[in-house]
C-alpha cells in the first residue's frame, strides 16, 4: 500500500509542478495547433481521404508528444532536482510515477487532437466508435510507455531536443503502423472484430515496452 | 535508533575509465563522524554520493547494518539525510510544499505539522514558508535543504560543503545540527575547510587518484 | 582465430566465383549448372550475397544487444567495447544489405523501394543503428555512454519480434514467405533452390558469419589498443 501511496505522491508532485509551470502543456498545445494549421494550409480546398487523415492524425500526435513528453525527466535534470528524487524514492517508484504522469498527459493530448480533427476536417468521421476508443487508449498508453523510457535516456545526454525524436521513432514504428491501420478501420466503420489483430499487437507492444522499461529503468536512472 | 554501522570495502568509482578514487575501506559506527577531505576534483562529492547510494560504485561495497542485520537500500532512504550545493529542491513550490511533497514521495504520508514547524523554525524559514523556493536567496535555499534533510530524523546525515552560501547565523545553525547528529547517529562531512573537518573524529583524505584513511 | 580468417576467405572466394560463374541452364545437368527460375533468371544470383549479409546484420545487432546486457551486469567497459564494435559492423552490413536488396528490388519489382515488410524492417534497423550512434556521441562520460546505449539497444531490440513475426502477417509483402504467399503462388515469386545452389548459399551464410566474427575480433582488438593508448597519453 505504501508503495502505491508513494508512487501516487510523485504523480501529484509532477501534476502540480506541471500546472504551475506549464512546461510540457504549453509546448504540446502549441505544437498541436501549429501542425494542424500547417496541414490545413497544405491542403487548402482539398478534402483528404480518411486513410490520409488517419495517418496525419498520428503524425501530429507523434511530433507533438516529442515536444512535450521528455519534460518529465529533462526538467528534473535541468533543475538539479534529480538527486533529491534519487535519495528519497526507489527507481521503481520513480519509473511508475513518471509513466503514469506521461500516460495522463498523452491521453489528454490525443483527446485534444481528436476534438480538433473532428472540428477542422469534415472527412474525419469516427464511424466505429468502439474501434477508435480502444485504439485511442492502447495507442496513447503504448506511446507514453516508449516515450517515457526514451525520455529518461536522453535526459542524461547533451543534445536532448534533437535526439528525442531520433531515438523514439524507430522504437515507435510498430506502434505507429498499427494505430494508423486500426484508425483507418475506425473511420471506415468496420465492425469491432476486424480490429482484433491490431488490438493484440498494441496490447503486446504496451506490455513488452512497459515490462522492459520497468526492468531496465534502474540502469538509466542510477549512475 | 542507534547501533547503525557503515562498512565500506575497497570502494572504487571510475569516470572515463580512470578511477576518481580507489581502495577506500573504512567502518563507522554510530555515534560517530567522518570527514572526507581533499582538493577540488579529488572526488569528495562522488564518494559521498556513492555512500548515500545515489550512484553506484564501480567496484567494492557500501553496506549499512544494524546489529549485524543489513539495511536494504529502500529502507536506507528513511534513515538518510543529505545536504549539498548541487542538490536542488523545487523552485515552483513553496518551502513548506517542498517538504510535504518530498516526504510523501519518501514515505507515503506527510510528517506531523509540528515536525515541519520545528524544523523550519530551526533554520529560520518559518515566516517564509509560503514563499516559492524560486524567490529564495542561495543561503535560504541551503537552509531549506537542512530542513528537508532532517525532517525524518535521519540516523545518517551527509553534508557536502555544509556551510556554502551561509551567513554567520546560518553557520551557527549548522554547527548545532552537527553537534546533535554526532550524538545521535552517523555524520559524514565532505569539505576542504579544515575547521569543518575538525567537527569529525575520523577522516578519509582523497589525494586525486587514490584514497587513504588517516 | 586463424581458422576463422582462412575459412571465411576460402568460403567467400568460393561463393564469389561459383555464384557468378556457374551458368544457368533450362534443364540443369550435374553440379555446374543452375536452373533458370522464371522471373528471376540471373538476378537469382543475388540471393548468395543479399540474404547472408542481411542475416549477418541481424546477428551483429543481437550480439551488440547481448554485450550491452552483459555490460549492465558486469559494468566492465570491455563489454561495451564489444557491443559498440559489433554495432559498427552491423551498421556497415545493414547499409550493404539495404543497397543489395534495393538494387534487386529495382530490377525485380520495378522500384528501389516498395515498403514491403522486410524493407520496412531493414529501414528501421538502419534507423536504430543511426540513433544508437547519435546517442553515443551525445553522452559525455564513457560510463554513461556504455550504460545508456546498452539500455537503448535492448529497448530497440524489444521491437524486433514485431518486425519479424507480426508485421509480415499484417501487411502484404513481396519477399518469399510474406502474407499472400500461402502456397508459393500469388505476387510473390517462388524461390526453390537446386541442391548445388543450396551448397553455394549455405557456404555464403557460413562464410559471411565467419567474416563477421573475424572483423569483430579485429575491431575489438583495435578498440582495446586505442583505449590503451588514450589512457597512456592522458
Amino acid at each position: 500500500m505504501s508503495t502505491i501511496a508513494r508512487t501516487w505522491a510523485l504523480v501529484v508532485k509532477d501534476a502540480r509542478s506541471e500546472l504551475r509551470t506549464r512546461y510540457a502543456m504549453n509546448a504540446l498545445v502549441m505544437f498541436v495547433i501549429t501542425s494542424v494549421a500547417t496541414i490545413l494550409f497544405a491542403m487548402r480546398e482539398d478534402q483528404a481521404s480518411p486513410e490520409l487523415l488517419a495517418g496525419m492524425y498520428w503524425v501530429v500526435v507523434f511530433f507533438s508528444s516529442m515536444s512535450g513528453l521528455s519534460r518529465i525527466f529533462v526538467s528534473e535534470e535541468e533543475k538539479g532536482t534529480a538527486l533529491a528524487l534519487q535519495l528519497i524514492a526507489s527507481p521503481k517508484v520513480v519509473y511508475v510515477g513518471k509513466l503514469l504522469f506521461n500516460c495522463g498527459l498523452t491521453l489528454l493530448l490525443t483527446l485534444a487532437v481528436t476534438v480538433l480533427y473532428l472540428i477542422v476536417f469534415p472527412g474525419f468521421v469516427v464511424a466505429s466508435f468502439d474501434i477508435f476508443a480502444v485504439t485511442w487508449l492502447l495507442g496513447s498508453l503504448g506511446l507514453a510507455s516508449a516515450a517515457t523510457i526514451i525520455a529518461a535516456i536522453i535526459a542524461r545526454a547533451n543534445t536532448r531536443g534533437t535526439l528525442y525524436p531520433v531515438l523514439s521513432f524507430p522504437v515507435l514504428i510498430p506502434l505507429l503502423m498499427t494505430v494508423m491501420r486500426s484508425t483507418i478501420r475506425a473511420l471506415a466503420g468496420e465492425s469491432f472484430e476486424n480490429a482484433f489483430g491490431e488490438f493484440q499487437v498494441l496490447f503486446s507492444y504496451l506490455l513488452v515496452m512497459t515490462g522492459g522499461s520497468y526492468l531496465l529503468f534502474e540502469h538509466v536512472w542510477k549512475d | 535508533m542507534n547501533g547503525i554501522r557503515l562498512q565500506v570495502t575497497d570502494l572504487r568509482r571510475d569516470f572515463n575509465r580512470r578511477p576518481v578514487f580507489q581502495g577506500i575501506s573504512f567502518a563507522l559506527d554510530a555515534p560517530g563522524s567522518l570527514a572526507v577531505t581533499g582538493l577540488n576534483g579529488a572526488g569528495k562529492s562522488t564518494l559521498i554520493k556513492v555512500l548515500a547510494g545515489a550512484i553506484g560504485p564501480t567496484t567494492g561495497t557500501v553496506a549499512y547494518q544494524r546489529a549485524g542485520v543489513p539495511i536494504e537500500i529502500d529502507a536506507l532512504r528513511h534513515e538518510l539525510g543529505f545536504v549539498s550545493p548541487y542538490l536542488n529542491l523545487y523552485d515552483e513550490f513553496s518551502a513548506e510544499e517542498n517538504l510535504r511533497l518530498l516526504s510523501r514521495i519518501r514515505s507515503g504520508n506527510e510528517p506531523a505539522s509540528v515536525t515541519i514547524e520545528r524544523r523550519m523554525k530551526q533554520v529560520n524559514l518559518w515566516n517564509r514558508r509560503h514563499d516559492d523556493v524560486g524567490t529564495f536567496s542561495s543561503g535560504m535555499k541551503q537552509r531549506l535543504k537542512y530542513a528537508f534533510a532532517l525532517l525524518h530524523e535521519p540516523t545518517v546525515l551527509m553534508l557536502d560543503e555544509p556551510t556554502s552560501n551561509l551567513d554567520a547565523e546560518g553557520i551557527a545553525v549548522v554547527e548545532a545540527i552537527v553537534a546533535e547528529q554526532k550524538e545521535r547517529g552517523i555524520l559524514i562531512v565532505a569539505t576542504n575547510d579544515e575547521s569543518e573537518a575538525a567537527w569529525c573524529t575520523a577522516r578519509v583524505h582523497l589525494s586525486g587518484s587514490g584514497g587513504n584513511k588517516r | 582465430m586463424r581458422i576463422v580468417k582462412v575459412l571465411s576467405i576460402i568460403l567467400i572466394t568460393f561463393v564469389l566465383i561459383a555464384g557468378i560463374a556457374i551458368p544457368l541452364a533450362p534443364a540443369p545437368q550435374g553440379l555446374f549448372e543452375f536452373p533458370i527460375i522464371p522471373g528471376l533468371e540471373d538476378k537469382a544470383r543475388n540471393i548468395f550475397y543479399h540474404v547472408p549479409i542481411a542475416w549477418t546484420t541481424v546477428l551483429a545487432f543481437l550480439v551488440s544487444m547481448w554485450y550491452g546486457y552483459r555490460y549492465l551486469r558486469t559494468r566492465s567497459i570491455d563489454d561495451d567495447l564489444k557491443s559498440v564494435s559489433s554495432a559498427g559492423l552491423g551498421f556497415m552490413l545493414c547499409i550493404l544489405a539495404t543497397v543489395t536488396g534495393s538494387l534487386w528490388a529495382k530490377f525485380n519489382w520495378g522500384s528501389f523501394w516498395n515498403w514491403d515488410p522486410r524493407e520496412t524492417s531493414i529501414f528501421v534497423l538502419l534507423l536504430i543503428y543511426g540513433a544508437y550512434f547519435a546517442l553515443r556521441s551525445a553522452l559525455a562520460s564513457d560510463e554513461a555512454r556504455a550504460r545508456l546505449s546498452a539500455v537503448y539497444a535492448i529497448i530497440a531490440g524489444l521491437t524486433v519480434p514485431f518486425f519479424i513475426f507480426v508485421l509480415p502477417r499484417m501487411v502484404a509483402g513481396l519477399h518469399p514467405g510474406a502474407k499472400g504467399d500461402v502456397d508459393g503462388s500469388g505476387p510473390v515469386l517462388e524461390f526453390k533452390m537446386a541442391p548445388n545452389m543450396r551448397v553455394v548459399f549455405f557456404s555464403s551464410l557460413i562464410g559471411f558469419t565467419l567474416f563477421y566474427i573475424w572483423l569483430l575480433t579485429l575491431r575489438i582488438r583495435a578498440a582495446r589498443l586505442e583505449h590503451h593508448v588514450a589512457d597512456q597519453h592522458s
